[in-house]
């Protein structure tokens, strides 16, 4: 692989909103490259040689702890993986103890999430490793967007100056945060799309636009991005029912006609299909980069993991 | 020859009564005040302090403050909140009842009054709660509670759902001539919220509530009270949509007055950034402009009381992820010093600040305190109001430390504070 100059300063990822754009391109430019890497056949390197990363995930994830396993593994870290049991009182002080027990054995990253906004910049502040937020309530989930960046310029040759619609449940979506910040330091216009139950007013301040209706959210968007509805959202409390929901904002190709010919479809994952996405066309390979998602997603956090352990490094060695 | 126990001469006497700023000297005997003025004879026995220029006001009587009894008394027990409010220049302070458990019946008031006694030295006068379990079903003993010395009938930060059941509470305090100290708050909207909506608010992520439910929590109120001719006190105003209506009210000759809490009025929503729980309150910290509107109001004296709200939490219960964090801050100590903040930045006038702290609380509760007259309860605070240091939370003589002001300068410092004439408070720094 290449190596190359660069400049990374940050101690922890919490999020998208304190990044400057240079340390984004930054890790694209290096996850590019272990992208690269990830497709041949010998996927190791020694980045992390010795060195202990844990994730400690306190809410149910298949896709994201696999994938920042894989990314440390593939490093060359000894990766564990920490389920921590969540009832609804208590979280808290699981958090900060759990966090102090780990913090004695020395680890050197500590991959964390937790189903409340702001539980990880708590922890970061009571550990000496560096932290990855791997998803934090409804606050903030960098490395999402940070994938999401790179498979758009992957697929579009660029990552600025696109229409990007974001479609679904904002309010409760960490990921919209990320992106929507994340795509914004970049230049790109957002939109925002969905029912207003799911898109608090306050989002049209935060320099996004806001449709209410996919015909007009979508046309001639370059990027279309479908968020999750989760299930106890469906029936009732914030739209009416999962097929009134699918018949409004559900994407299918009768929908993404009015957009650019050439947009793409993405998704975090996991998908319902049927409720906020067609099934046939999240399988379309001409439109649809979901896969190309979970790949990217790997290698993005492999840069990651990699950037703050030499960051660390740096100033440990200079304390 | 007056026969003074104590004379207190050099001093800026602050009068909220006749909104003066005077030069001179007040003479204090059998815990009341004797006399005040230019030339008061100052050659008799008494205790002589020479106040140096220093300002003397009335001592502050603080609605809304939570002691941890019963219930939490490693969070405060009378003893620290008394030593807390003395040396914030308080010295009343008027009690919730959101206790563990609430103070929802007479023996419990009565236990009450009994530790209150035993422990404090300031003066602490229990409000009682507005229905049993503070769980808005069934109305208290409100007679019963009157009896043993409740000043005011409150469910704190819950409010009475059922519009039937709070208006017969309002009928009910009303025939018991009681004072109903009501929590503003749509209750449903606010559910869970932790921050006002805004786009500050959404980008963390928390469960926001509109700063409208403030005015909807209020409008209901103020109809049942308009209904029912009852005496009702809004805790806490914090929006600028809540005035027209408290206005509107005040028009139509309803008998209500309302109250903010220092922290609304000196910080804003922005404070919460980082997600500090130190700054989480109920309700939550204000936009901007939702502050100076709130502050306006008290300048117009259409917020009529300032109070701390002081609310101990102990570390373990604010180290926590910023929903889950209990709400609350403690500000006896700092109420003053916060409040001169309005004087300095905002061009607040003392008699005016003290009119909100001291005379008006006093007057809606009728204890004949808060004054600068001869007669009043010689209960006061000697300040240096310009005198700048930085506030380290250890230092607080609160059990509890959950103050959002740590680390900030804060200019004014309490010198002395007496109740009844008797020094309780003297700041050796």
């Amino acid at each position: 692989m290449r190596f190359r100059s660069m400049t990374f300063s940050a101690r922890h990822l919490l999020g998208i909103e304190s990044m400057p754009a240079a340390d984004i391109l930054t890790i694209l430019d290096l996850a590019d490259s272990y992208a690269e890497l990830n497709r041949g056949q010998f996927k190791r390197t020694s980045i992390l040689e010795g060195m202990t990363q844990i994730n400690m995930f306190f809410e149910n994830s298949t896709r994201t702890q696999a994938s920042f396993e894989l990314a440390g593994k593939r490093l060359g870290a000894d990766v564990m993986n920490l389920h921590v049991a969540t009832s609804s009182v208590g979280k808290g002080e699981t958090l900060i103890d759990t966090a102090m027990t780990l913090n004695a054995m020395r680890p050197d990253l500590l991959v964390v999430r937790h189903p409340m906004s702001g539980a990880v910049n708590l922890l970061a502040q009571k550990v000496d490793c560096a932290v990855v937020n791997a998803g934090d309530g409804r606050h903030e989930h960098p490395t999402q967007a940070l994938l999401d960046a790179l498979t758009i310029r992957r697929s579009t040759g660029r990552v600025s100056g696109l229409t990007v619609a974001i479609c679904g449940d904002i309010q409760h979506s960490r990921v919209a945060r990320s992106n929507l910040l994340l795509l914004s330091k970049m230049q790109n216009r957002v939109r925002l799309v969905g029912p207003r139950t799911l898109i608090p007013d306050a989002f049209g301040e935060l320099g996004a636009d806001i449709f209410h209706d996919m015909e007009s959210g979508l046309k001639d968007v370059d990027i279309v991005m479908m968020l999750r509805l989760q299930e106890e959202r469906m029936s009732g409390a914030f739209v009416p029912s999962l097929r009134e929901y699918f018949h409004l904002f559900g994407l299918d190709s009768e929908k993404l006609a009015v957009a650019n010919p050439a947009a793409i479809v993405m998704h975090p994952g996991p998908m319902n299909r049927g409720v906020e996405i067609d099934g046939t066309l999240a399988d379309d390979i001409n439109r649809s980069v979901i896969s190309s998602q979970v790949e990217m997603g790997v290698a993005v956090r492999m840069a990651v993991l990699h950037l703050l352990t030499t960051a660390s490094t740096r100033s440990e060695l200079t304390d | 020859m007056a026969d003074f126990d104590l004379v207190l001469s050099n001093a800026l006497l602050v009068n909220p009564e006749l909104d003066s700023i005077v030069e001179g000297t007040l003479a204090v005997s059998d815990g009341r005040i004797a006399a005040m003025g230019k030339d008061v004879p100052t050659d008799s026995g008494a205790l002589q302090i020479d106040c140096a220029g220093a300002c003397l006001a009335p001592g502050i009587v603080d609605i809304g403050v939570k002691i941890g009894e019963p219930g939490e008394r490693h969070k405060e027990s009378f003893g620290s909140a008394a030593r807390a409010a003395a040396a914030g220049g308080v010295t009343t302070i008027v009690t919730r009842p959101d206790t563990t458990p609430p103070i929802d019946n007479p023996e419990t008031l009565q236990f009450f009054q009994q530790r209150a006694r035993a422990a404090a030295k300031v003066r602490i006068k229990p409000m009682a709660a507005l229905t049993k379990e503070r769980a808005g079903s069934e109305m208290t003993e409100i007679n019963l509670l009157l009896d043993v010395g409740a000043v005011a009938f409150s469910d704190c930060d819950s409010p009475v759902r059922d519009g039937k059941v709070m208006s017969r509470c309002l009928s009910y305090c009303s025939q018991h001539g009681a004072l109903v100290i009501g929590h503003p708050q749509e209750p449903d909207l606010s559910r869970h919220a932790c921050a006002t909506a805004g786009p500050f608010a959404v980008l963390m992520g928390i469960p926001t509530v509109s700063s409208q439910a403030e005015m909807m929590g209020l409008e209901r109120d103020l109809a049942l009270v308009a209904m029912t001719q009852a005496r009702y006190h809004a805790d806490q105003i914090t929006t600028a949509a809540a005035l027209p209506v408290l206005e509107r009210y005040l028009d139509n000759g309803c008998n209500v007055t309302a109250g903010t809490s220092i922290h609304h009025l000196t910080l804003n929503e922005f404070d919460i950034a980082g997600y500090r729980t130190f700054y989480k309150v109920k309700p939550p910290l204000r936009a901007e402009s939702d502050r100076q509107a709130t502050v306006d109001a008290l300048a117009r004296g259409l917020i009529s009381v300032i109070s701390s709200m002081h609310t101990p939490q102990d570390e373990e219960s604010k180290r926590l992820p910023f929903e889950s964090a209990a709400s609350g801050a403690v500000a006896l100590e700092t109420l003053l010093p916060a409040a001169l903040r309005l004087h300095h930045t905002d061009g607040l006038g003392l008699p005016t600040l003290f009119r909100a702290l001291s005379l008006n609380p006093s007057r809606l509760l009728e204890l004949g305190t808060g004054r600068l007259s001869p007669g009043a309860p010689a209960d006061l605070v000697l300040f240096d109001p310009d005198k700048p240091y930085t506030l380290d939370r250890t230092k607080l003589h609160s059990k509890s430390r959950n103050t959002p002001f740590d680390g900030q300068v804060l200019q004014g410092q309490v010198l002395r504070t007496f109740r009844a004439g008797q020094e309780i408070f003297r700041n050796d720094t």
